[in-house]
């Protein structure tokens, strides 16, 4: 109780001085606290979940794990603040998080009245279609007249009707309000197609009552590009979460692995020994030390290892690269050079 | 006629009693009762049947997909997936065992876990001594509960660094504890607000009445879930960047303003049905108004609204799942998160973790009433019908 008196007077304290002192740098305010405030998904398969001991594994939640190792040289000092969708945005804005890693679709009206940046991709996402195996579908285009189980009030019942009108197809939606609703429907054969975000419905055939009766056809028919947010006006922070992407991104791209980075620590190659701060001081320009890609490889691991941990073949989720896949492999992630 | 004449002179005497013949099977007995209590009239046999009709429709599935179907141990998803077994599978409480932990603690600290363990006992300690009501020094129990534990409770779960306990933010706490928690808070901070807002809602003092009256009208009038949006999302705009009131604490706050107004009103309930004559005869013994409350009204009054009160308590328990919109992980909210982990992709893990919900949520209820149908009874021996 002693707790909650204390609270009170603070907040009618607080509420009487107000005022915004908030232009302080982000880099300062994290070290300061030790620990970097991190908004989080609360449960989305492969992106935020926890484990058993109620660790959060994820793409998401390792992004931040490597931001804190790039400033911290120690994972383990984020804090996760599960954040709804409803309050994350606000979250940020209030400066109650230094940084938002939880798939969020980078769009124009977000990024320019939001008051928000959105500095690097981490998972390029979007909306496609899972059919059962039987019908012998094998491309969305073979979808006409199909009925097509979908979420109610969401973006993806526009993209449909946007993708089968453009190719002039006829289908019939079968719209249900909640997303667990949408797929058992799907699943007891109410409708013919399931569609939603990729990822999700890697990690939704996953309940189905067979998996492997289930296919995602290739089409993908709109662009989520899922991206880390930070508040604007701190080009140092967004600096920071930008490149904290691409030295994963580089990482792989040089082949450095968690498991062999202090080898390559002695490798001759130009570009390893820039990524890993043996040559050039590159990472003292955006406030950390110059062996920030190095921790992070050696506490997290390179784009490839942390995708394959999580959503990957290494997780029951089993997404291909696809587009996040290397520009090198035919992919969209491309980490410019670190030099 | 010698025979006969034997007889007579040694005349029969009954020296013990005829045992009683049991009563006709129609009048006791269980017959009797089936009889008597479902089938007495045509309607209540319609309404018999119809119960038995619907217990018969549910009871099989239920028990088969709880108990007969259900797979019980297992490592991952594999161990609850049909076509892996070759069977239907019903509840797969396999998720259950794995995750307990993560329900019982949510993400606290696994090396500071028994400060959580702790925690329950003394909870378990307190709730006896208060709860047994022939306990010994109940007196101190109150102490105990109210004063000792809350400030016992806090050091052992946020931490204390200088007695060695290192502290644990509360965006670590999870699972039953934050339910725990957070309907405590609730529950105990309620009643005594609840009555001093009661008293000074009756009070003929206009600034203390009108404060009341306000205080109790404002937060009866917004609904829990704004308040709890209040406090999680707007209140951190209000504040400037580099202050942040804990995120816990906020809903805390919020939820045990919102009860102590209801509780207020159940108070109130109860001091208005306080006949006119336990004032008087208080006065005439010489009694103060405070202690005339202590002593003659509250006692009285409390004991007419137990009910009211268990109900609220009931209602606080359950809504506390409110907080898990705004981002707290109580319990309904580790099950939310832990039925998406890809290791667990079943079709029945989602509908398992709910029945555990209820399972968990319906037996502390049912304890609450239970308890309160107790008290009553062996309070309201003067009103025994």
């Amino acid at each position: 109780m002693t707790i909650i008196k204390a609270a009170l007077a603070l907040g009618l304290g607080l509420c009487l001085f107000g005022g915004a002192a908030q232009a302080q740098a982000t880099l300062t305010g994290v070290k300061q606290k030790g620990y970097l405030a991190c908004g989080s998904n609360p449960a989305l398969a492969g992106f935020g979940v926890p484990d058993a001991q109620g660790r959060w594994t994820g793409l998401d939640v390792d992004f931040c794990r490597a931001l804190a190792a790039a400033i911290f040289n120690d994972p383990t000092k984020v804090r996760f603040i599960p954040l709804s969708a409803k309050d994350r945005f606000t979250a940020l804005q209030s400066g109650e998080v230094d940084i938002l890693s939880r798939n969020s679709t980078w769009s124009m009206s977000r990024d320019t009245t939001l008051g928000l940046d959105f500095p690097a991709v981490n998972f390029y996402d979007g909306q496609g279609f899972m059919v059962k195996k039987k019908l012998g579908v094998t491309s969305a285009k073979q979808l006409d007249g199909a009925s097509i189980c979908t979420q109610q009030g969401t973006t993806t019942e526009l993209n449909l009707a946007d993708y089968f009108r453009a190719n002039k197809l006829k289908y019939e939606v079968v719209a249900f309000a909640s997303a667990d609703e949408t797929f058992k429907a799907y699943d007891s054969g109410r409708c013919d197609a399931f569609t939603t975000d990729a990822s999700g419905l890697y990690s939704e055939r996953l309940r189905a009552t067979a998996p492997d009766d289930n296919v995602v056809l290739p089409e993908i028919i709109s662009k989520e590009p899922l991206a880390p947010a930070v508040r604007q006006g701190d080009a140092q922070w967004a600096d920071i979460v930008r490149w904290t992407h691409y030295a994963m991104l580089n990482a792989e791209e040089a082949g450095i692995t968690q498991a062999n980075v202090d080898q390559m620590k002695s490798s001759d190659n130009p570009d390893v020994k820039r990524i890993l701060g043996t040559e050039g001081k590159y990472g003292e320009a955006i406030g950390l030390t110059s062996d920030w890609a190095y921790r992070i490889v050696k506490l997290v691991g390179n784009y490839g290892e942390v995708f394959e941990r999580n959503v990957g073949q290494g997780s029951p989720l089993k997404i291909q690269r696809g587009l996040n896949a290397l520009w090198s492999k035919g992919g969209l992630q491309y980490g410019p050079p670190i030099r | 006629m010698t025979a006969s004449s034997g007889l007579l002179a040694q005349p029969f005497v009954r020296r013990d009693p005829v045992p009683a013949a049991p009563p006709p099977a129609l009048v006791g007995g269980p017959v009797a009762w089936i009889r008597r209590n479902l089938f007495s009239s045509l309607t209540s046999t319609a309404l018999t049947l119809a119960a038995v009709l619907l217990l018969a429709l549910i009871l099989p599935p239920l028990l088969r997909f709880l108990v007969f179907d259900a797979v019980w141990t297992g490592e991952n998803r594999d161990a609850c997936r049909p076509e892996v077994l070759g069977r239907p599978v019903g509840a797969c409480w396999a998720f259950v065992a794995n995750k307990i932990n993560y329900f019982v603690y949510g993400s606290y600290p696994i090396e500071a876990r028994w400060r959580a363990d702790v925690f329950f006992a003394l909870l378990a300690f307190g709730l006896a001594w208060m709860l047994w009501l022939d306990a010994p020094r109940r007196d101190l129990g109150a102490a105990y509960f109210f004063v000792v534990f809350p400030l016992a409770s806090y050091a052992l779960l946020a931490g204390v660094p200088a007695l060695g306990l290192p502290a644990v933010p509360t965006s670590l706490w999870g699972g039953m504890l934050v339910t725990i928690v957070v309907s405590l808070v609730g529950i105990v901070v309620s009643l005594p607000f609840g009555v001093l807002l009661a008293l000074g809602r009756r009070s003929r003092l206009p600034v203390v009445r009108l404060v009341c009256v306000i205080f109790i009208e404002f937060w009866r009038g917004v609904p829990l879930i704004t308040v709890l949006f209040m406090a999680n999302v707007m209140l951190p705009l209000f504040l400037p960047g580099d202050v942040t009131v804990d995120r816990l604490v906020r809903p805390l706050v919020g939820i045990a303003l919102f009860s102590s107004a209801y509780m207020a009103e159940i108070v109130r309930g109860g001091l208005q049905a306080m006949p006119r004559g336990q004032f008087e005869g208080a006065m005439s013994l010489g009694l103060g108004p405070w202690l005339t409350m202590r002593l003659v009204i509250l006692p009285q009054a409390l004991r007419i609204v137990i009910p009211g009160i268990v109900n609220s308590y009931i209602a606080l328990f359950k809504d506390t799942t409110l907080v898990s919109i705004v981002g707290i992980f109580d319990f309904i909210r580790t099950i939310e998160s832990a039925r998406v982990d890809p290791n667990w992709a079943a079709p029945t893990v989602s509908v398992t973790g709910y029945a555990f919900a209820a399972l968990f949520y319906f037996l502390f209820c049912f304890g609450m009433s239970r308890y309160s149908r107790f008290v009553e009874r062996r309070l309201s021996a003067s009103h025994a019908r």
